[in-house]
C-alpha cells in the first residue's frame, strides 16, 4: 500500500529475535519498509537521528537489562517508552501487541499516547488493519 | 513423496502440535524466501536454548526467584507463539501458573514437561523438514529439465 507513492514504513520493537525476524518478513510481505530494534532505548536512538516511520509496532513487555528504569517485565517499559516518543514529538502510530490480554495496563499505555494494542503474535489481520488507518489517516 | 510431505504437516496440526500461527509462517514462504519456515524454526530452536538453561539455573538457585522464571518463561512463550508451537506454549502458560503462586514443584513437574514439548516439537518439525526438502529439490528438478526440453525442442 503506498501513499503518494512512497511505501509506508514501521518499526519494529521487540526483545526475541525470532519474533522481530518474524514480524519483519510480514509487515515487509505488506509493503511496509521495516527496520527492528531489540528495546525502547534502541527506539528512541532512531527518531534521535532523524529517522521517521508512519508506525512502530512494539511489544508490551520488554525488560533491558543494563538500565533500572526500564527493568519491570510489565508494560512499564513500554509505558515509558511510549512517553519518551511522545515527549520527543513523535506524533506516527504506535501500537501494541501483547501476550497478557486486556488488563489496567492498557489505560495506562492509552494515557501515555499508544493508539492501540493488540494480542500477540502479529498476524496479517492486524497489519490490514493498520494499513487501513495509516490510508484514513494519510488522505 | 509430496504426500508424505503433506500427510506429515497435517499431522503436525491435527495433533495439536501447531496452530495457524504457522500457517502464517508458511504464507510468508515464496520462490524468494523459499526456507523461510526452516529459518525462522531453527532460529527459534537455537534462541530457545539459552532461555533454557536460564530457567535450569534460575530454579537451581534458592530461594526461587519466581518473577525471573516468569519473567523468562514469558519470553520463551512469546518466542513459541510466533512459531506456532501450541502444546510448548499450553505448558509454558502452565509453568507460568504455578510461577504466580510459588508452587516450586510444580515448577520443577512443569518445567520437564516443557522440555518435553520443545523436543519433541523438534524431531516432528526436522522430520518434516527432511522430506519436504526432497519435495522441493525433486520439484526444481522437474521444472528444470522441463526447461531443458523446450530448449532443446527449440533448438
Amino acid at each position: 500500500m503506498k501513499k503518494g507513492g512512497r511505501k509506508f514504513s514501521a518499526l519494529v520493537v521487540d526483545d526475541d529475535q525470532v519474533i522481530r525476524n518474524f514480524e519483519e518478513k510480514l509487515l515487509a510481505r505488506f509493503e511496509l519498509e521495516t527496520k527492528v530494534v531489540k528495546n525502547g532505548e534502541e527506539a528512541l536512538k532512531l527518531f534521535r537521528e532523524g529517522y521517521t516511520f508512519d508506525v512502530v509496532v512494539m511489544d508490551m513487555e520488554m525488560p533491558v537489562k543494563n538500565g533500572p528504569e526500564w527493568y519491570g517485565g510489565t508494560c512499564r517499559p513500554l509505558v515509558q517508552a511510549t512517553r519518551a516518543l511522545r515527549a520527543m514529538g513523535v506524533d506516527c502510530m504506535i501500537v501494541g501487541v501483547t501476550s497478557r490480554g486486556d488488563g489496567p495496563e492498557k489505560a495506562e499505555l492509552e494515557a501515555a499516547g499508544l493508539n492501540c494494542c493488540w494480542e500477540k503474535p502479529l498476524n496479517d489481520k492486524i497489519v490490514r488493519t493498520i494499513l487501513d488507518e495509516l490510508a484514513k489517516k494519510s488522505s | 513423496m509430496e504426500r508424505q510431505a503433506a500427510y506429515l504437516r497435517n499431522a503436525l496440526f491435527d495433533q495439536g502440535y501447531l496452530d495457524e500461527q504457522f500457517l502464517q509462517l508458511e504464507d510468508l514462504q515464496d520462490e524468494t524466501n523459499p526456507h523461510f519456515v526452516e529459518e525462522v524454526v531453527k532460529l527459534f530452536y537455537t534462541d530457545s536454548v539459552r532461555l533454557i538453561q536460564s530457567i535450569e539455573l534460575t530454579l537451581k538457585n534458592t530461594p526461587r526467584d519466581f518473577e525471573k522464571l516468569d519473567k523468562i518463561m514469558h519470553q520463551f512463550k512469546g518466542s513459541s507463539t510466533s512459531i506456532g508451537a501450541k502444546k510448548v506454549k499450553k505448558e509454558c502458560t502452565q509453568f507460568q501458573e504455578y510461577c504466580n503462586v510459588g508452587n516450586v514443584e510444580g515448577c520443577i513437574r512443569e518445567f520437564q514437561e516443557v522440555k518435553q514439548e520443545h523436543a519433541a516439537l523438534k524431531r516432528k518439525l526436522e522430520n518434516y523438514f527432511q522430506v519436504f526438502h526432497v519435495v522441493h529439490v525433486a520439484c526444481k528438478r522437474s521444472s528444470l529439465s522441463h526447461l531443458h526440453n523446450d530448449y532443446s525442442d527449440a533448438k
